[in-house]
């Protein structure tokens, strides 16, 4: 009989193919179909579908707004992040939990309470909206609801990193004559970045996608505030297959693009690591 | 005078960490700070290196207070037990490190750091990053950055804690050659009772937050202050007799005990060599059975069983041993040749008890 390798638990090659099999179900499936369906089209005529003016005016706010709000993340994340890890003082374990709101809320109501509060009769509107900061139904409010539902991905990514960060590294660059800014800069953010950008690529991910909390406050003005996965529901809403297939392709192309490169990003910041 | 630590205490909350402690270091010294986990002697060092402020005394660092000067500006080298390396840098960036911070120029960085590679046998490695080192070399990358900017003072906090047994006894001898070589004054904290006998010049031995003794280690082998110490430093044999009739007396062991009423109790220890044996059993007083025989290399350690059932501990050397015929199992006499009373009193004492150390009438050299 031929010696197989020895294992404690057994059930490898089933649980591989249970895994194998799920993923395959769940994630690669509807992709197949997608492309599939993509297949019917002729290229100039995707080109055609894909390339509308008002097909790129959503392109550009749906990335760019998502870019944005995903930048404002990390950065704010991380200092939330750092204070709910380094500090503590009454109602940390309040705060923290508050994190998880975003996630927790259903998209559609923290899509109509960030429009009733940007509004110009809104609490917030009220005092912005004569200042010219419009926030409800242009594209800085599509901007305000992406950073909403992704402050979670970066704090959640942040904290057990943060939490790991040993304060004897701090100790022993302050023994050899560091002060706290070239600390922070030259040890704790180098050792921080792989996490940021991890958090800052999932929020960037779910920002890209996010449809219900968008439409309730960026107004949908085509060519203005309308977001590219409003515009693939419009086209279905038209019977217009194609046309929807066409941008739900480019945005799964450039989707999967942007989490490689910020995947690449990531290996090369952390190259001391595993 | 390099170190100078005067009435230093340090209390977080209500616990006392270090009471009242002090203690001079000698340009070019290598101490220990040697205790139990828990004494004090971490906290010692840390408030010698600034990361930790007296909650009273002063410390000095060559002749100039430094009680308020950050740790920035202290000067020393610091080696954390879990070396704390900066991981996301490469071993000569790690090395560099402080002499950037302190400005030096490239070309001298680049020098000194190839100066240290090479002293610390890590040429080869400047390239790597932490976590691609061994143990062993992450220790010693840990060192090489703690004196790169030249400190006057290192300090190495249970340096040898983290490796196993085999690389801990080289490390010893390294750090022992290291020390000749830089003459830095270096103070080092350890648990560990053998190593600091081996490696440093004098040992501060502390036990719940006080200073019980400073001295070379022979001092504090030969002439232990109190009882904690004596039980704290090599092996010791402790026995606590009941006085009857001028004589005190446990199982089949008798000392004189003038001056003492009946019912009194006392304790003595002495030290395993201090036992001799004979398979002549009756060329000494007592008789016990051999129980076990240790091999620790040279050195022999007996564990002897009285019929009372006393145990004693003894040592000799092979060629001893040999000589006289012994074997476990065996029926010997032994006597002990001398002993310390460690304390007098009329109730059993606690072990931390200070106590005077008359010399009772004793046969041979003292212990």
């Amino acid at each position: 009989m031929a010696a197989r390798p020895f294992r404690v638990l057994p059930g490898f090659g089933l649980t591989l193919g249970y895994t194998l099999s799920y993923l395959g179900l769940i994630v690669l499936l509807p992709l197949a179909a997608l492309l599939l369906r993509l297949l019917d089209l002729s290229w100039p005529e995707f080109w055609r579908l894909a390339t509308t003016e008002r097909a790129l005016a959503a392109y550009r706010l749906t990335f760019g707004a998502s870019f944005i709000a995903a930048l404002v993340n990390a950065l704010f994340g991380t200092l939330v992040a750092w204070v709910l890890v380094r500090y503590q003082f009454p109602g940390r374990r309040l705060l923290d939990a508050l994190v998880d709101f975003p996630f927790a809320l259903p998209t559609a109501v923290a899509g109509l309470a960030l429009s009733s509060l940007f509004a110009p009769n809104g609490w917030l509107g009220r005092w912005l909206v004569p200042v010219g900061i419009q926030g409800a139904f242009t594209p800085l409010g599509v901007v305000i609801a992406l950073t909403f539902i992704g402050l979670p991905f970066v704090v959640r990514t942040l904290q057990p990193v943060l939490q790991n960060f040993e304060r004897e590294v701090e100790e022993a660059a302050a023994t050899l004559g560091a002060g706290r800014l070239r600390t922070f800069v030259t040890i704790i953010a180098p050792s921080l970045l792989p996490a940021v950008l991890t958090g800052f690529a999932l929020a960037l991910a779910r920002a890209i996608g996010e449809y219900g909390s968008v439409i309730f406050i960026a107004g949908n003005k085509p060519y203005e505030s309308e977001i590219a996965p409003l515009l693939i529901v419009i086209r279905l809403e038209e019977f217009d297959y194609p046309g929807a297939i066409a941008i739900a392709a480019v945005l799964l192309a450039v989707s999967f693009v942007l989490l490689a490169v910020i995947n690449l990003l990531e290996r090369w910041v952390s190259a001391w690591q595993h | 005078m390099s170190i100078e630590l005067r009435n230093v205490s340090k209390r977080f909350g209500a616990t006392v960490a270090v009471d009242r402690v002090s203690f001079t270091v000698r340009d070019g010294e290598l101490v220990a700070l040697l205790g139990p986990s828990g004494g004090g002697k971490t906290t010692v060092l840390r408030m010698i290196a600034g990361l930790e402020r007296p909650t009273e005394g002063d410390l000095f660092i060559r002749g100039q207070r430094v009680n308020d000067v950050p740790v920035q500006q202290r000067n020393i080298g610091f080696v954390f037990q879990s070396y704390a390396l900066f991981k996301n840098m490469t071993v000569f960036k790690n090395i560099a490190f402080g002499l950037r911070v302190k400005g030096w120029k490239r070309r001298d960085i680049r020098a000194r750091v190839e100066e240290l590679l090479a002293l610390f046998g890590l040429e080869d490695l400047g390239r790597r990053y932490p976590h691609q080192l061994s143990g062993g070399q992450r220790q010693r990358v840990a060192i090489a950055r703690a004196l790169a900017p030249k400190p006057r003072v290192l300090l190495l906090d249970e340096p040898f804690g983290a490796v196993d047994a085999k690389i801990r006894q080289e490390l010893r001898e390294w750090l022992v050659r290291l020390h000749r070589e830089l003459n830095v004054t270096t103070l080092f904290v350890t648990h560990d009772q053998e190593e600091a006998m081996e490696v440093a010049d004098r040992i501060v031995i502390f036990s719940r937050g006080r200073l019980e003794q400073i001295g070379t280690p022979r001092e504090v082998y030969e002439t232990p202050v109190n009882e904690f110490v004596a039980r704290f430093i090599g092996v010791l044999n402790v026995l606590e007799l009941e006085v009857w009739g001028g004589l005190a007396t446990v199982g089949e062991i008798q000392i004189p005990a003038p001056g003492l009423r009946d019912g009194d109790r006392i304790r003595i220890g002495f030290r395993p060599y201090a036992v001799a044996i004979s398979p002549d059993l009756t060329q000494y007083r007592y008789l016990a059975t051999l129980q076990r025989t240790y091999f620790l290399g040279v050195m022999l350690r007996l564990e002897l069983e009285t019929e009372a059932g006393l145990v004693i501990r003894a040592r000799m050397t092979k060629e001893e041993y040999a000589q006289l015929g012994l074997r476990d199992g065996l029926k010997v006499s032994f006597q002990i040749r001398n002993y310390r009373v460690l304390a007098t009193e009329g109730a059993p004492l606690g072990p931390e008890e200070k106590a005077a150390y008359p010399e009772l009438p004793s046969a041979g050299e003292n212990i």
